[in-house]
C-alpha cells in the first residue's frame, strides 16, 4: 500500500497545504488540535471536498481536482474508525460488524472465516448478540474497529479513536491497533495528538502544524529532534529501540539498547523481542560526572548534540548516546551552570519507574490461536 | 355495528377507505419530501417548504377550490388525467386526494423532525462502509425514523378522517360516493330528526381516533425500544 496525498484547502482561518507519501505500515498524522489533521483524513475519506489536490491509494485515484475526478465516500473502500464509535443503534453487534461486508465486493472466498478471525482478534465473541447501547466505551470502539476492518478496506483510517476513552481503555484499544498492524498487515492512517500513541504505533510520522507538514519520518528520527514539540513540551521525548535482554527476579526487565543496559519495570515479552521505548524529556536528568550513590538505574553516557532554549525557563538538550539520541528537558539555569553546549560529555539519567508501560511497545502480543499472520484479502 | 343504519355505515366505511388510501399513497412522497427538507440543500427549498405547509394555513375551502380548479374534468391537469382514465372530481378518489393534501403538512412535519433527530454521523459512517445514499437511507435512516413515520402516518390518518372543508368543496357530498363521516354528520344535522344518527357517527369518530392514537402509542414504544436497543 502506498498513500499519496496533496491537498490545498482554506477554511476557518487555516490554510492547509499538505503533501506527503506514506509508505506501508501505520502512518500517524500528528499535531495539536487545529493543525489540520482531521481535515486531511476527512479529505482522504471523501467526507470533505478540498479546494484543490489529489489523493491516491496504490495508484488508484480517489480524487483529483485537476481532472475533476471524485469518488464518493462509499466507493473509496476505506475503513474509517471515528473518535466516537458511531455504531448503528438499531443493529446488533453482529449486524454492525457485517454491515460493511455486505457492500464489499464478494469473491466468495473465506468470508465467514474472516468474520470469525476478526471477532476472535478483537475479543468480540461474547458481545455478538448485544445492542450497542449496552456496550462500554472500549467495547464499542472494538466493534467499530471490527466493522471497519470487515468492510475489506484498502486502508484503515482512524481519527483519534482513543480520545473518548479513559486511560486503561486507551492502552487496551491501542494494543488492538497494534494487532491490525502486525497480524493483519493492514495499512493505517491514524490521527493523533498523543506522542505516546505515535511512538507505539507509527511506522511513519507526519507532523502537522498550522496546516503544514513540519516533520516526517520514522518516530525514532522525528522525536529525537530537540526543536520538535508540536503538541507542547510535555509531548517531547525521544524513542529508543532496544531488545529484551534479561528478566530479573526483582521485577525488573533489562533491555539492551545499542550495548547500553536499560532497566524497566517488568516487560511481559520474551527475550530478544525488539521494543520501542519512549523516554519523556521531562523524566531525564543530566549529569556531567558519572553519578554515584543514586537511586536511578539508567545512566546513559553520551555527548550533547544540541541545546534548544525557548522563551520559558526550560530548555531541551539532546544527548547522543550509544542507545540513540535522548532528549532531556532541563532549566536554562542548569544549562548555564553545567555549561552544556554541543560536544560536552555528559550522562543522561532516567528513573526506571518513570518509564510507564504505555511508553513501551513492541510487536503485538499475538494470541496462541493465530500464530501466523492472518491474510485479509487486499486489492 | 348493528346500531348504525346502512347510510351511516356507508359513510364510516368510505371515510376509512378514503383516509387509508390518502395516507398510504402520500406516505412515500411524504418521507421523500421530509428527507429532502431535513437533509438536502437545493435552490427553492423555502418555496417547497412553503408549498408543503400551505394547506395548513389556507382556509380548507380555498384548498378544495384550488383542487377543483386543477383537477376538475375541464381543468388542464384534470383533463389530461381524464384522458388517461383517471378522474378525481366528485369521486371517492377525489376525497382521498383532498384528504391527502390536507394531511400532508402534518405528515411531513412529524417525519422531518424524526429525520433531524438522526445523527448525521451515523449516515456518514455508513457511507464510509460502502453504502450508497440510497442504501444509507434504507438501512440506517429509515429504521431509525420508523417511530416518526408511524406518528406522521397516524396524525395524517386522523386528519384525513376529519377533513371536511376541502373535501366538500372539491368532491361535494354525494352519499355512497363522496359523503365521508364529517360530511354525513353535517348532512344529518341539516335534516329534522337527524340528530341521533349524527350522534352515533360522532361516537364512531371518537372511537376511531382513540383507537388510532392508542395503536400508534403502543407501536411507537415497541419500535423505539427496538431501535434504541434498550
Amino acid at each position: 500500500m502506498s498513500l499519496s496525498v496533496r491537498l490545498n484547502h482554506r477554511f476557518d482561518g487555516l490554510e492547509l497545504d499538505v503533501a506527503f507519501e506514506a509508505p506501508p505500515g501505520v502512518t500517524v498524522l500528528f499535531g495539536q488540535s487545529g493543525s489540520g489533521k482531521t481535515t486531511v483524513i476527512n479529505a482522504v475519506a471523501g467526507l470533505l471536498r478540498p479546494q484543490s489536490g489529489r489523493v491516491s491509494v496504490d495508484g488508484r485515484t480517489l480524487f483529483d481536482t485537476e481532472t475533476h475526478s471524485w469518488l464518493p465516500p462509499h466507493k473509496r473502500r476505506l475503513g474509517y474508525v471515528f473518535q466516537e464509535a458511531r455504531l448503528f443503534p438499531h443493529l446488533t453487534v453482529r449486524q454492525n460488524l457485517s454491515y460493511g461486508r455486505w457492500f464489499a465486493p464478494r469473491d466468495g472466498q473465506g468470508t465467514g472465516e474472516d468474520f470469525d478471525k476478526i471477532v476472535d482478534l478483537l475479543g468480540l465473541g461474547l458481545l455478538l448478540d448485544r445492542r450497542p447501547a449496552l456496550l462500554s466505551g472500549g467495547e464499542k470502539q472494538r466493534v467499530a474497529i471490527g466493522r471497519a476492518v470487515l468492510a475489506r478496506p484498502q486502508l484503515i483510517l482512524a481519527d483519534e479513536p482513543l480520545a473518548a476513552l479513559d486511560g486503561p481503555r486507551k492502552s487496551e484499544i491501542l494494543s488492538y491497533f497494534e494487532r491490525l498492524r502486525d497480524d493483519l498487515a493492514l495499512p493505517i492512517l491514524y490521527v493523533s495528538h498523543s506522542a505516546t500513541e505515535v511512538a507505539r504505533l507509527a511506522t511513519t510520522v507526519i507532523a502537522l502544524d498550522g496546516g503544514k507538514v513540519v516533520r516526517q519520518g520514522p518516530p525514532t528520527q522525528v522525536f529525537s529532534d530537540p526543536s520538535f514539540a508540536p503538541a507542547g513540551v510535555r509531548s517531547v521525548g525521544a524513542v529508543l529501540e532496544a531488545r529484551v535482554a534479561c528478566h530479573h527476579d526483582d521485577g525488573l526487565s533489562e533491555l539492551d539498547a545499542g550495548g547500553v543496559p536499560l532497566f524497566l519495570p517488568h516487560v511481559n515479552r520474551p527475550l530478544g523481542t525488539p521494543l520501542r521505548v519512549r523516554i519523556a524529556a521531562q523524566d531525564v536528568m543530566v549529569s556531567l560526572n558519572t553519578p554515584t550513590g543514586m537511586s536511578a538505574l539508567n545512566v546513559l553516557p553520551g555527548t550533547v548534540g544540541a541545546v534548544r532554549t525557548g522563551d520559558g525557563p526550560g530548555a531541551i538538550v539532546s544527548i547522543d548516546t550509544a542507545a540513540g539520541r535522548v532528549l532531556a528537558r532541563v532549566t536554562r539555569r542548569s544549562v548555564a551552570a553545567l555549561n552544556l553546549s554541543p560536544g560536552v560529555a555528559c550522562h543522561a539519567i532516567v528513573k526506571t519507574v518513570a518509564i510507564a508501560p504505555e511508553d513501551v511497545s513492541g510487536p503485538s502480543n499475538a494470541r496462541t490461536s493465530h500464530n501466523k499472520p492472518l491474510k485479509i484479502r487486499q486489492n | 355495528m348493528a346500531w348504525l343504519g346502512p347510510e351511516e355505515w356507508q359513510a364510516v366505511a368510505l371515510s376509512l377507505r378514503v383516509a387509508g388510501w390518502a395516507v398510504l399513497c402520500s406516505l412515500p412522497l411524504g418521507i421523500f419530501t421530509a428527507h429532502a427538507l431535513a437533509r438536502w440543500e437545493f435552490p427553492g427549498k423555502q418555496i417547497v417548504n412553503g408549498l408543503v405547509h400551505l394547506p395548513l394555513v389556507l382556509p380548507p375551502v380555498v384548498t378544495g377550490y384550488l383542487l377543483l380548479l386543477t383537477f376538475g374534468v375541464n381543468a388542464p391537469v384534470g383533463g389530461f388525467l381524464k384522458d388517461q382514465g383517471i378522474v378525481f372530481a366528485f369521486r371517492w378518489s377525489g376525497a382521498a386526494l383532498a384528504a391527502a393534501v390536507m394531511a400532508f403538512p402534518l405528515m411531513v412535519r412529524a417525519i422531518r423532525l424524526s429525520i433531524e433527530a438522526v445523527d448525521p454521523n451515523l449516515e456518514q459512517a455508513a457511507a464510509t462502509l460502502g453504502a450508497s445514499r440510497l442504501w444509507v437511507f434504507g438501512t440506517v435512516t429509515l429504521p431509525l425514523i420508523l417511530p416518526g413515520i408511524l406518528a406522521g402516518a397516524i396524525l395524517a390518518f386522523a386528519k384525513a378522517m376529519g377533513e371536511f372543508g376541502a373535501t366538500i368543496t372539491f368532491v361535494s357530498n354525494i352519499p355512497g360516493q363522496t359523503q365521508t363521516l364529517p360530511s354525513a354528520i353535517y348532512a344529518f344535522l341539516q335534516v329534522p330528526g337527524g340528530e341521533s344518527a349524527a350522534i352515533r357517527l360522532v361516537v364512531v369518530s371518537v372511537i376511531v381516533a382513540m383507537a388510532a392514537l392508542v395503536a400508534s402509542e403502543i407501536l411507537a414504544k415497541r419500535i423505539a425500544k427496538r431501535v434504541a436497543g434498550g
